[in-house]
């Protein structure tokens, strides 16, 4: 569980990224977190692993005050995947990339072994276990670094940005993956301003705002607010969309998805043709 | 990122920064020069006072103090050698004469940072490479300039990124012996080198895109031509370097105490 | 008339068994907006490259086939020949400016040509003030939002004035609001001046409305290609793994359910919603 009390961020250059956010993230849950860039999206996350530090206000994983312990420490419990993976990447073989982790929190070889196999599986990356992930294409080596996180089993998995530069299929990928997760009971959160994933995924979705969390709620209700939506410069999906410039024929309100857009308008075109 | 902070120029204006960099330069030169030609005390001094006048009128006092401040060490080290050197060079005994030689030596090493810095800190990198290619250097070097400096605060955040990527992965940089210290900074350097080898081709191939070697005779959107200001810089340098020229050979100056002495 | 025409474009990257893109035979009309999409390593960015003749004078490999750009065979021709009558806008605006100053690096191009000062100083103002980043001439590329940076990319290309820009993926790092004002920005490049547009990109959600033509490409190959309207009615778009905008899905769908929606197949939320709006009128 991650509870974020009332914190406050500063960075040296003194730019004030966060102004008093408050919120508690439960455990299995799937928390989107969206706002335009430089909203504060990264910054927050970057608190739950220990990267940051409030400058006011404390931060708690698991109970545990994230001021008092290292970002190693915490890490064994929060996995952080960042938006480039050309940013971790380092090792020869997409083996020892998924190890590294591993090796530094001091697992048994045995258990790396076991460990690397299974997030091999987990992604689809098995054939390529000895090729050096720069070989690799850009959605590949995204799967590389995700696994390379999975491999020490988080309780915690926070995603930033995902979705940037992946084409339909891989982001299709992705929101199965998450799905799993979802089903697993792993708390997953990711950072995005991709409204169409959101909306197929349908989290519970944080906005934020210059600093601040201007809305917190289920994405069907969230992603229906036009007036919130605008304040965080984020367009309404295009499903929700259509179904808010309908209002006026008693259309139901709340639905982001295509497939439950379907329903709702052959339901209504049933009713009325009766 | 501390650490680059310095290195990053930010836009000012004011009368000092709108000067010539070349004249900025040969004026930082002379001042060198008469620094090296003095060894007393007095001369020195007052070369360290007449270039306060420019960093008031540049309005980089902070910054400016901070470059003072990151000297201070290396001035330190110098006046104890110099004054440990003399002590045992006058067999073991202070005396004035000794003290001020190692003050003067001091503040000669103080007056050159201090026109330095003044340089760099009034002179954007935009203008230094201007300066650089008006000096008839071959573009390609100027453009090298200039490009790295732009890079640098790209480099230093991607740096920062990495190292927050790996620490999220476990990478404790502090752990182990300094043999393994240095291990542990692998993780962040190939992915920084790696980066910036792509980065180097993506910026060869935009250059390329845009007409980049198209002909011998480039032109430039920027000219840097005198302003009064830099006649002005050219007249205080020729004034400095005449007079000091002119003390040298015709004066001889007085040590400080012997001044002091006279006094009374 | 033709402003970009291939036959039978076959590349190799060096060192590269398979080629990149197979057999690509397109025509680009003077004047058109076309948009190429396609899964990731499906070509696209190697055809922008032979567009202005990165492929092959900068990455050599092998090219055979016919091209013919702005009337000039770029396999016959140097880049820099080509650079003004193409520009290219590429993905990381991080990697694409160079200079310390935003209207340096909108001059870039017009000092490597040569042109005199005078002649280059207004040509990069009108450049500036086409992609609405006058303000910010002075300001150092560090300083900007990458939205901002991407402007400088486009305004750095139209200082050339090419009469064909290639952006591959401009707004891939942008947040969407920063998209669509970059795309906005395009489009008025288009209309207003005249200027050919081809851009590359995923997410037809945020563009296919801007485009007259799509160009859908897989494993090297050209698949489909043709009219905007006309490739999002086929089912095809959607099985190859092209993200159709949701609208276009929406109607695809509800067409299959015998729902009675007009023809002409929808490709914003505002289009849809006018076809469902008759549709639940007409019950």
């Amino acid at each position: 569980m991650i509870v974020v009390e009332d914190v406050y961020f500063t960075y040296p250059n003194s730019v004030e990224a966060l102004k008093g956010v408050s919120l508690t993230i439960r455990n299995g849950e799937f928390v989107a977190i969206m706002g335009q860039n430089g909203a504060g999206k990264t910054t927050l996350v970057k608190h739950f692993n220990g990267l940051l530090k409030p400058t006011k206000g404390k931060v708690l994983v698991d109970e545990v005050e994230t001021t008092k312990v290292s970002v190693a420490t915490l890490s064994r419990n929060v996995g952080f995947v960042f938006q480039n993976p050309d940013h971790q990447l380092f090792s020869e073989t997409v083996e020892d990339e998924i190890a590294f982790a591993l090796r530094n929190f001091r697992f048994k070889e045995s258990i790396i072994k076991r460990r690397v196999t299974w997030a091999l599986n987990l992604l689809g990356l098995t054939q390529y276990r000895k090729t050096s992930p720069f070989m690799l294409s850009g959605g590949e080596r995204k799967r590389v670094a995700l696994a390379s996180v999975l491999a020490w089993n988080p309780k915690i998995l926070i995603l930033d940005e995902p979705t940037i530069g992946q084409d339909y299929q891989q982001k299709e990928k992705l929101r199965q993956f998450i799905l799993q997760m979802k089903t697993q009971k792993k708390t997953t959160i990711i950072v995005t301003h991709d409204v169409e994933f959101v909306a197929e995924c349908s989290p519970r979705v944080l906005l934020m705002q210059n600093g601040r969390i201007i809305a917190d709620g289920e994405a069907r209700k969230i992603l229906t607010e036009p007036e919130i939506l605008r304040q965080a410069s984020i367009v309404p999906p295009q499903v929700a969309q259509i179904f808010l410039q309908l209002a006026d024929l008693e259309i139901p309100r709340n639905v982001i998805d295509v497939y439950e857009a379907r329903e709702k308008l052959l339901n209504m075109l049933e009713r009325r043709g009766k | 990122m501390s650490v680059f902070d310095g290195l990053k120029f930010r836009k000012v204006y004011s009368p000092i920064h709108n000067l010539d960099p070349r004249i900025k330069f040969v004026y930082v030169c002379a001042i060198f020069v008469v620094a090296i030609i003095f060894w007393e005390l007095l001369p020195l001094i007052i070369l360290f006072v007449i270039q306060i006048p420019f960093v008031l009128l540049a309005g980089v006092k902070r910054q400016w103090l901070r470059s003072m401040r990151g000297a201070a060490l290396l001035a330190t080290i110098i006046f104890l050698t110099n004054f440990i050197a003399t002590f045992i060079g006058a067999g073991y005994t202070v005396t004035a004469r000794n003290l001020e030689n190692a003050i003067a030596m001091t503040l000669r090493f103080i007056v050159l940072v201090e026109s330095f810095s003044i340089f760099f800190l009034t002179t954007s990198p935009d203008h230094l490479g201007l300066a650089l290619e008006q000096t008839h250097i071959p573009y390609e070097f100027c453009f090298a300039f200039t490009t790295a400096v732009r890079f640098v605060p790209v480099l230093a955040e991607e740096a920062q990124t990495i190292m927050d990527a790996q620490k999220a992965r476990g990478l404790e940089l502090e752990r182990g012996n300094f043999l393994k210290r240095i291990r542990n900074y692998i993780p962040i350097l190939i992915p920084l080198i790696v980066s910036a080898i792509r980065r180097s081709l993506e910026l060869a191939e935009a250059m390329e895109s845009r007409a980049w070697g198209a002909t011998k005779k480039r032109t430039n959107l920027y000219v840097l031509k005198m302003h009064r200001g830099d006649s002005v810089l050219v007249a205080i340098t020729i004034g400095i370097l005449a007079t000091a020229i002119y003390v040298y050979l015709f004066f001889k100056v007085p040590s400080l105490n012997e001044l002091i002495g006279s006094l009374f | 008339m033709a402003i970009i025409e291939t036959k039978n474009l076959t590349y190799t990257y060096p060192s590269v068994t398979k080629p990149s893109i197979i057999d690509v035979s397109i025509k680009i009309e003077k004047g058109e907006f076309t948009l190429i999409t396609g899964p990731s390593g499906c070509g696209k960015t190697t055809l922008c490259r032979c567009f202005n003749g990165l492929i092959p004078h900068f990455y050599q490999g092998e090219l055979k086939g016919e091209i013919v750009v702005a009337e000039i065979n770029p396999i016959e021709h140097p880049i820099y020949e080509l650079a003004t009558h193409v520009g290219l806008v590429f993905q990381n605006p991080d990697n694409q400016l160079f200079a310390l100053s935003v209207e340096k690096d909108v001059a870039f191009g017009l000092e490597n040509l040569g042109v005199p000062r005078e002649k280059m100083r207004e040509r990069v103002d009108s450049a500036l003030n086409l992609t609405g980043i006058f303000d910010l001439r002075e300001r150092a590329p560090h300083e900007l939002s990458g939205g901002q940076q991407q402007r400088v990319a486009i305004a750095s290309v139209l200082a050339m004035q090419p009469e064909l820009i290639i952006l591959d993926e401009p707004t891939s790092f942008l947040d969407p609001l920063s998209a669509k004002n970059i795309f906005e920005v395009i489009y008025e490049l288009n209309r207003k001046l005249g200027i050919t547009v081809v851009l590359v990109e995923h997410r037809l959600d945020l563009i296919a409305r801007y485009a007259d033509h799509i160009i859908i490409m897989d494993e090297g190959k050209v698949v489909l290609n043709g009219e905007t309207r006309e490739i999002l009615r086929s089912e095809e778009a959607r099985l190859i793994g092209v993200g159709v905008p949701k609208a276009t899905h929406l109607y695809q769908i509800l067409r299959k359910d015998g729902v009675k929606l007009a023809d002409t197949i929808p490709l914003t939320s505002d289009e849809m919603a006018k076809l469902l709006r008759e549709a639940l009128k007409a019950q």
